[in-house]
């Protein structure tokens, strides 16, 4: 038994899940799910797809190179079996799964690095801009402080609405 | 092969059949429809083809049944032979040379015929020629049907007739009857012969095929002879006297030692004798049968002597083929077909004799020296006398007798094992039992395929510990550097400005929404006109908050706003008296006249009547009311197009269905649809 990588989007399939195409070739594509299997069906390239790990990798979002990916790799010869060395090798396993998470955590964390300083900018910017929106330009002459009119000014009546009291 | 033809002759119809067959033959494959206004020549066409056709079709059977019966003197001697002693040469050759008459007479039949039909002038005269034509061929027929019923008698008996090969290897079985002869050949071939114990249960000859040194051998099986003079024999025994003396076979003669088949040694010995002729140039060997009633040595003294003469005899023909005089063993033998002791070595021993004179023969003849030139059997020469069997070493002599020890002694099975445990439901082998590893204790442990998403064998690798350290070590490093990095932390908005950051966005967002509205259903939504619309109605109210909003006081503006509207009001109201605004508005103050009042009142809350159409006000850019008017009209000629067109303004080119059904499908009731 083994989990598989599906072909489309490189998401792990489980035993009893997805569909494998054998093409006339001999190549074997196997799909995770349906929605997968469809996309190859429209020849769709996985690399232009914005969702799968194959476009991440090609457009830098992941990680690509890395010696935590070298552990695990398709061994064709079974190496005979040693009970120390399933333990070792389980025990790893996770350490390694680790020290790939926080790898991967500090390349995401690279690359949203600027992040925080361009968007105050662009807010800033935005701000001094549009103000005309919402607080008038007399006002602000007055109260140069980008703080909202909170006052709601009140409709004088008409003078002749007044007058007619006192007339009739 | 001459006699696989017997079987595929095809059936000889009865008479009155074959009369029906071609008859009927005619009527279907002539044309049948003929009247009496036709041409003469085209009457006399159809009779004619008539009787042609049936003549035709008579000859044709007729030759084939000629064809395919055999031809006597052409066959084998032995199949002409048995042919004639079975059906009487002479009757069948009378029963085919009438079938010949009458095709012959067929022919002529139609020949005449046909040239009367030539002369015939009338459609009459024509079908009663042809009536008469057919009705003699159907007489010639009938005359010979008993011909036919004959022949086809023949015809389904050599159907039946054993297919004998006389040229190969042929055993042929002869005695008196109940020796015996049809069990022996039960027993060395798949024959299935009767074998019952009244005499003459063989009426027949029968074939069966053995085999001997990669060889195939007819054996014959013959019905048993009687000893008579040789015109007084029935048909039975004459068809085992014509296998003698046509096949050229080797002979066994069954001997009936124990006298249960009714004849004494004696009356087999006469039987010997008188037909010794036969056995010329053929390997004769004498076979005492049922001795397990009376063994050879047993019988009485004429008995022996009588087998002795009989020996001498056969050994006559051991001497004129060649083969070895000083060895009697092949020449008389014993055997019992009931315990089938000997039955094998008999048949051996005639094989051998047979196959020895067949190939004699081949040597002498012609043939043969041509090919014996080729042949050259190449044998090494010895180069002394020592003996050189084959040598097999001490250990391997040793290891084999040690394999077979063992395997007299049961090894305990996996199945064994299975039964013990509760057999096959129940107890399930472990596989595992036989692995090699380094540690027996780890044979029956279970290893898990899968973790955390991954393939655990992908992972194995022995070096797998001294990577992983490297790996941590490599970790450590990098988180130690890690700490310089920290993010910038300095333009941050306070909380107003992020309220009023809020608010910029939402009502840019509220702007695009509602544009994009407008923009998506443009031309196909109906509009409420802005009088209508209460939330974007041009309202003081309206003015007001919106100024608010944005912190501005609103009061001026609404005032002037409301002010401008009344003004003009007042105005026109009092201006038809043709006075000046301001007096009005003296006048009113003034003046507390109630009518006046009460006018003035109505008058500023109602509508009030609007201005005259030409008339000339200041903002506008007219010269005068004339240039006004002039404007005016041409304002409106220029919309009432459009107006008629139902559109809404000068962009508007929504065509609401583009392809109009009544426009583009439909006959038409005159004119052509091929444009529309």
């Amino acid at each position: 038994m083994r989990l598989e990588k599906c072909w489309f989007c490189s998401s792990t399939v489980y035993p009893g899940h997805g569909i494998q195409f054998v093409r006339n070739d001999a190549k074997i594509f196997r799909f995770c799910r349906s929605k997968c299997h469809k996309n190859f069906k429209m020849k769709r390239n996985p690399r232009k797809v914005k969702w799968t790990k194959a476009y991440r990798r090609l457009h830098g979002k992941d990680m690509t190179q890395d010696s935590t990916f070298e552990f695990e790799r398709k061994r064709n010869r079974p190496e005979r079996y040693d009970r120390n060395l399933a333990e070792n090798t389980l025990k790893a396993i996770k350490k390694i799964d680790k020290v790939r998470v926080d790898r991967e955590a500090r390349h995401h964390a690279l690359r949203m690095k600027g992040k925080k300083a361009k968007e105050q900018r662009e807010a800033a910017k935005e701000l001094e801009q549009g103000i005309h929106m919402v607080k008038a330009p007399a006002v602000l002459e007055k109260e140069p402080s980008l703080t909202l009119p909170k006052i709601k000014v009140k409709v004088s009546r008409p003078q002749a609405e007044e007058n007619h009291p006192m007339e009739e | 092969m001459v006699q696989y033809n017997f079987k595929k002759i095809t059936v000889v119809p009865n008479g009155k059949e074959f009369i029906d067959i071609i008859l009927s033959r005619t009527q279907r494959q002539t044309p049948t429809v003929v009247h009496k206004g036709y041409s003469i020549s085209r009457l006399r066409q159809f009779y004619m083809r008539k009787v042609k056709y049936t003549q035709q079709n008579f000859h044709e059977k007729l030759s084939t049944i000629i064809e395919e019966f055999p031809r006597l003197d052409d066959i084998h001697p032995f199949y002409g032979d048995l042919l004639h002693v079975l059906y009487n040469k002479d009757h069948y050759k009378l029963a085919l040379g009438q079938i010949n008459t009458a095709r012959n007479l067929i022919s002529k039949i139609a020949k005449d015929y046909v040239r009367l039909l030539k002369y015939g002038d009338s459609l009459y005269r024509c079908k009663s020629l042809k009536v008469a034509a057919l009705g003699r061929m159907c007489t010639v027929i009938k005359r010979i049907a008993p011909s036919l019923a004959y022949l086809e008698q023949i015809r389904q008996h050599m159907a039946r007739l054993p297919s004998i090969d006389p040229n190969t290897r042929t055993i042929l079985i002869c005695g008196y009857p109940n020796v015996g002869k049809s069990s022996f050949i039960n027993k060395i071939t798949r024959a299935d012969v009767d074998v019952q114990p009244y005499a003459f249960t063989t009426k027949s000859l029968f074939v069966g095929h053995t085999d001997y040194k990669y060889l195939r051998y007819q054996v014959i099986d013959t019905p048993g002879i009687l000893d008579r003079p040789f015109e007084d024999r029935n048909i039975i025994e004459m068809c085992s006297i014509t296998a003698l003396a046509h096949l050229r076979a080797a002979v066994l003669f069954f001997l009936d030692i124990s006298g249960s088949c009714g004849y004494s040694i004696a009356a087999q010995a006469a039987l010997f004798h008188s037909i010794k002729s036969l056995f010329m140039n053929k390997p004769l060997i004498i076979v005492c049968n049922k001795t397990d009633l009376q063994p050879l040595e047993g019988i009485s003294e004429e008995d022996a002597k009588l087998v002795m003469e009989m020996k001498a005899e056969a050994m006559k023909t051991v001497i004129g083929q060649g083969g070895d005089p000083l060895n009697d063993e092949g020449v008389l033998l014993t055997m019992s077909t009931l315990t089938e002791e000997g039955v094998v070595s008999v048949k051996n021993a005639a094989c051998e004799r047979l196959l020895d004179q067949r190939v004699e023969l081949k040597m002498k003849s012609k043939k043969m020296n041509d090919c014996l030139n080729r042949f050259h059997v190449a044998v090494p020469k010895p180069r002394d006398q020592k003996e050189r069997p084959p040598c097999i070493p001490q250990a391997v002599l040793e290891g084999m007798a040690k394999q077979q020890a063992a395997e007299k002694e049961k090894r305990k099975l996996e199945r064994d094992l299975e039964e013990e445990n509760g057999g096959a439901g129940v107890y399930s082998a472990s596989l595992k039992k036989h692995y090699i590893l380094k540690n027996d204790d780890w044979k029956e442990d279970i290893m898990p395929e899968i973790l955390d998403g991954h393939n655990v064998y992908d992972f194995i690798d022995p070096d797998v510990l001294q990577r992983l350290e490297e790996l941590e070590q490599e970790e450590g490093l990098r988180a130690e550097e890690e700490d310089d990095d920290f993010e910038m932390d300095g333009k941050e908005l306070t909380l107003e400005e992020q309220e009023a950051l809020a608010e910029i966005r939402k009502k840019k967002s509220l702007l695009i929404q509602q544009h994009r509205i407008k923009k998506s259903t443009a031309e196909s939504r109906p509009t409420v006109p802005r009088k209508f619309d209460k939330e974007k109605k041009f309202t003081s109210e309206r003015m007001g908050r919106q100024l608010s909003a944005l912190g501005l006081d609103p009061t001026l503006a609404i005032n002037r706003f409301r002010s401008k509207s009344r003004g003009r009001k007042r105005e026109r109201s009092l201006g038809r008296g043709g006075n000046d605004g301001d007096d009005v508005m003296d006048m009113d103050v003034d003046q507390p006249n109630k009518k006046l009042r009460a006018r003035s009142r109505s008058l500023s809350r109602s509508r009030s009547m609007s201005r005259p159409p030409g008339e000339v006000v200041a903002g506008e850019g007219f010269k005068d009311s004339a240039q006004k008017v002039k404007a005016l009209k041409l304002a409106k000629k220029s919309v009432k197009k459009r107006n008629k067109d139902a559109r809404r303004g000068e962009a508007d080119r929504v065509i609401p269905t583009l392809k109009p059904k009544h426009l583009f499908s439909g006959k038409r009731s005159i004119g052509k649809t091929t444009r529309r």
